[in-house]
């Protein structure tokens, strides 16, 4: 095309139809173009392309087969965060996100890099987190001959991501890098994956980012059908025991503050599934904490005795609709950017599809002032909650200790729990005002919560960020302490230490006859020691007079901080 | 916690997708991993050549339909979905079935064909070999009528269907 146009040029000039004046300025704007259509290797293309996208930080581990793209991360500004194994960057990625709000991406090679990734593509799918997960693949013309490091990834995750793609051509990188970042964060958000041959980011591309993409096969919903709209206000109006159950997708959406305003303004008694627990401060009268199989007494009586269900952003997995009991008397609006979501678990008498944020916008536009003074009493009397034995025994008080944390942690502290019996303590006692409560709701992903709060400390260097984990979670990511360090990350890390798998403990004892197998953690090194020799503080608990000092050193520290509770280990998950 | 629906009918699904790489993987695999069972699938290029329409026919109650459809519509590559409704349509499948015919019983075999308006494609001394263009059940007839002569081979494409009447499943 720019041969032409140069013989355009000289055909033009040579009849005298326009003049050497002209000339230089129709070639002054060709260099535009040509300069707007830069030529590089694909490799500088997707440094190019993230950078495009306003990424500064990105998690991964490197190896042959993205040597390519990791070379020219050398000469870019963005940020690597070297982890110490590959599922661990995607989960960095996860909580960078988590507090974010846009797409982060993590980078791993090949093969087993890219196998190892598998666990937290599904983890990111589960909890609907917008995430670019970037592999290497072996050369483009050995695909299917079982190379070195060869896998078929793209087929692996295929049942874990929202999309994927295997780069075949150079040319179709820059579009494949704006539809990835444009279909992780739209809609429902979750992972894209973009396997990216070996010989592929060497070739050249001429590279211009789209300022748009065109799919026609994706148009999610923003607002709300308005007659739904009308519909949800006349099953407010019309309800005497109305209750939200609040997920996840307050917090993609960001509608925190719009949830506050149209609970408070019609009086509605909010819970929460496990992903949607802080999405109202503990302080918000309307806020009686998080329902489900192990959720708290007065949530799930809420849940039992509500003549109205508004489920914003919940998808209700099977844990959460335990807790609801459907009948011919309970009505349920159903209010989710995922159509798939509706009627999936649970029966919705107005389905609502669409952006939360907008739809609450909507709502908030047409909802009249209501009282439901009698109903929120009653849930109110429910809260009187039975005092716990705290005398000493040799062991810390897993929701005494909660409740003292409740007390100490700054303002927008960020918590990060794992799975197991330390997730269902916190979420369960912890007491947010403003900040974060993040964890693996949908997956349960083991081993989540340090990789995770190392990316949302990389996203807020002033938040205080705690892990709580149990010595089971711990000891599936105890590695990366390094990556911690490395990078100067201050993360706190609460260790629940009861020598066993608790959850699972807990199982046997209920379910099979207290025959414990395979629980037992004897043979864990001394954590104390072990923190240590990272070269970070520690110190371990385990009387309940203790509490308040440690929780005052951990939130003191100005460094990376361990902090060991021992907790009994026939303690039990729900505790009153 | 669902409506009981547990009827199980048989469901034409038409799906328009991107004519791409992959696509087909994605969908087989979806009904795989949800427990649907695909009973036949039919592949081909529309009018339109980035387009590719994709039939399959499956069972399932309307609960199952539903879910099918919209897990479809989550898909990146796929543009539209449609189930056909079982009155309104029509649908074809191709059958080529090679069959034992010596010299006598050639005649007879070409009696049937005609009767069933299928094709001779092709002949050797000891086998004839049909095609035949219908619904499932004319088929299923062909088959039987012509299974005491011998089959030798058969072979069967997946359900392709329109619906009836002017309406179209279109971009």
């Amino acid at each position: 095309m720019i041969f032409d146009f140069q013989y355009l040029l000289d055909f033009f000039s040579a009849n005298g139809i326009i003049k050497s004046i002209e000339i230089c300025t129709i070639r002054h704007r060709l260099l535009k173009v040509i300069m707007s259509k830069e030529k590089m290797t694909v490799a500088r293309a997707m440094v190019k392309c993230l950078e495009a996208e306003g990424i500064t930080k990105i998690f991964g581990y490197p190896g042959a087969a993205i040597c390519p793209f990791y070379d020219e991360i050398y000469n870019s500004k963005i940020q690597h965060i070297l982890v110490r194994h590959e599922a661990n960057a995607g989960h960095a990625a996860s909580g960078y996100a988590r507090i974010t709000g846009k797409p982060a991406v993590a980078v791993a090679t090949s093969g087993p890099g890219a196998t190892n990734l598998i666990t937290a593509i599904a983890t990111a799918y589960m909890d609907s987190i917008p995430i670019i997960f970037i592999t290497g693949q072996v050369n483009s013309f050995q695909i299917g001959k079982d190379v070195f490091q060869e896998a078929d990834i793209t087929g692996a995750a295929e049942p874990f991501v929202k999309h994927s793609y295997l780069v075949k051509d150079a040319d179709s990188v820059p579009r494949i890098f704006k539809e990835a970042f444009y279909l992780s964060q739209t809609g429902r958000p979750g992972p894209i994956l973009i396997d990216m041959p070996f010989d592929i980011q060497k070739q050249e591309v001429a590279f211009k980012y789209p300022k748009s993409v065109d799919l026609r096969s994706y148009k999610p919903s923003t607002f709300g059908n308005k007659l739904q709209i009308k519909r949800v206000i006349e099953a407010i109006k019309n309800s005497k025991k109305p209750l939200i159950c609040v997920g996840g997708g307050a917090f993609f959406s960001n509608s925190q503050d719009k949830l506050a305003r149209f609970s408070s303004r019609c009086e509605i008694p909010v819970v929460s599934s496990l992903m949607g627990v802080s999405a109202l401060p503990h302080t918000h009268p309307m806020n009686f904490g998080m329902l489900g199989m192990h959720g708290v007494r007065t949530a799930n009586i809420a849940a039992k005795n509500c003549d109205l269900l508004i489920l914003l952003g919940a998808r209700v997995g099977d844990r959460a609709a335990a807790a609801i009991k459907e009948s011919e008397d309970l009505k349920v609006v159903h209010i989710d950017i995922d159509p798939a979501e509706i009627g999936k678990n649970i029966d919705a008498d107005v389905p609502v599809v669409g952006d939360l944020s907008l739809i609450l916008d909507q709502i908030l536009e047409l909802a009249p002032e209501l009282k439901h003074e009698e109903w929120v009493e009653k849930l109110n009397s429910f809260k009187i909650i039975e005092q716990c034995d705290y005398s000493d025994d040799g062991y810390v008080h897993p929701k005494l200790f909660i409740n003292k944390l409740n007390e100490g942690l700054p303002k927008n502290s960020i918590i990060v729990s794992d799975v197991g019996q330390n997730q269902i303590w916190t979420a369960a006692n912890l007491h947010l005002d403003g900040g974060r409560f993040l964890t693996t709701g949908g997956m349960g992903t083991m081993g989540y919560s340090l990789p995770c709060a190392i990316g949302a400390k990389s996203a807020d260097k002033k938040a205080e960020v705690i892990v709580i984990c149990g010595d089971g979670s711990f000891q599936m990511m105890f590695m990366e302490l390094a990556t911690m360090i490395q990078h100067n990350i201050d993360v706190k890390i609460i260790l629940m230490k009861n020598n066993k798998l608790g959850m699972v403990r807990e199982l046997q004892t209920k379910g099979y006859g207290d025959r414990q197998i395979a629980v037992c953690l004897d043979g864990s090194p001394d954590f104390i020691q072990l923190a240590k020799a990272y070269g970070i503080s520690a110190e371990s608990i385990n009387e309940n007079s203790q509490v308040e000092g440690a929780i005052k050193s951990l939130i003191e520290s100005k460094k990376p901080y361990v902090l060991q509770v021992i907790v009994d280990e026939n303690q039990r998950t729900i505790i009153s | 916690m669902q409506k009981n629906d547990n009827n199980l009918n048989r469901h034409t699904i038409s799906i328009l997708v991107e004519n791409r790489a992959g696509v087909l993987a994605r969908i087989a695999g979806l009904f795989a991993r949800r427990g649907y069972n695909i009973d036949s699938l039919a592949v081909g290029v529309t009018d339109d050549e980035s387009v590719s329409r994709i039939t399959i026919v499956a069972q399932g109650s309307g609960y199952t339909l539903e879910q099918i459809e919209k897990q479809l519509n989550k898909l990146i590559d796929v543009i539209k979905v449609k189930t056909l409704s079982s009155g309104r349509l029509t649908s074809r499948e191709l059958l080529l079935i090679k069959v034992h015919a010596n010299a006598q019983q050639r005649a007879e075999i070409m009696t049937i064909a005609e009767i069933f308006a299928a094709k001779i494609s092709d002949m050797s001394t000891e086998s004839i070999t049909l095609e035949l263009s219908a619904n499932a059940e004319r088929l299923a007839n062909f088959e039987e009528i012509l299974r005491p002569y011998g089959i030798k081979e058969i072979v069967r494409t997946g359900t392709i269907a329109l619906e009836k009447g002017p309406s179209a499943l279109k971009l």
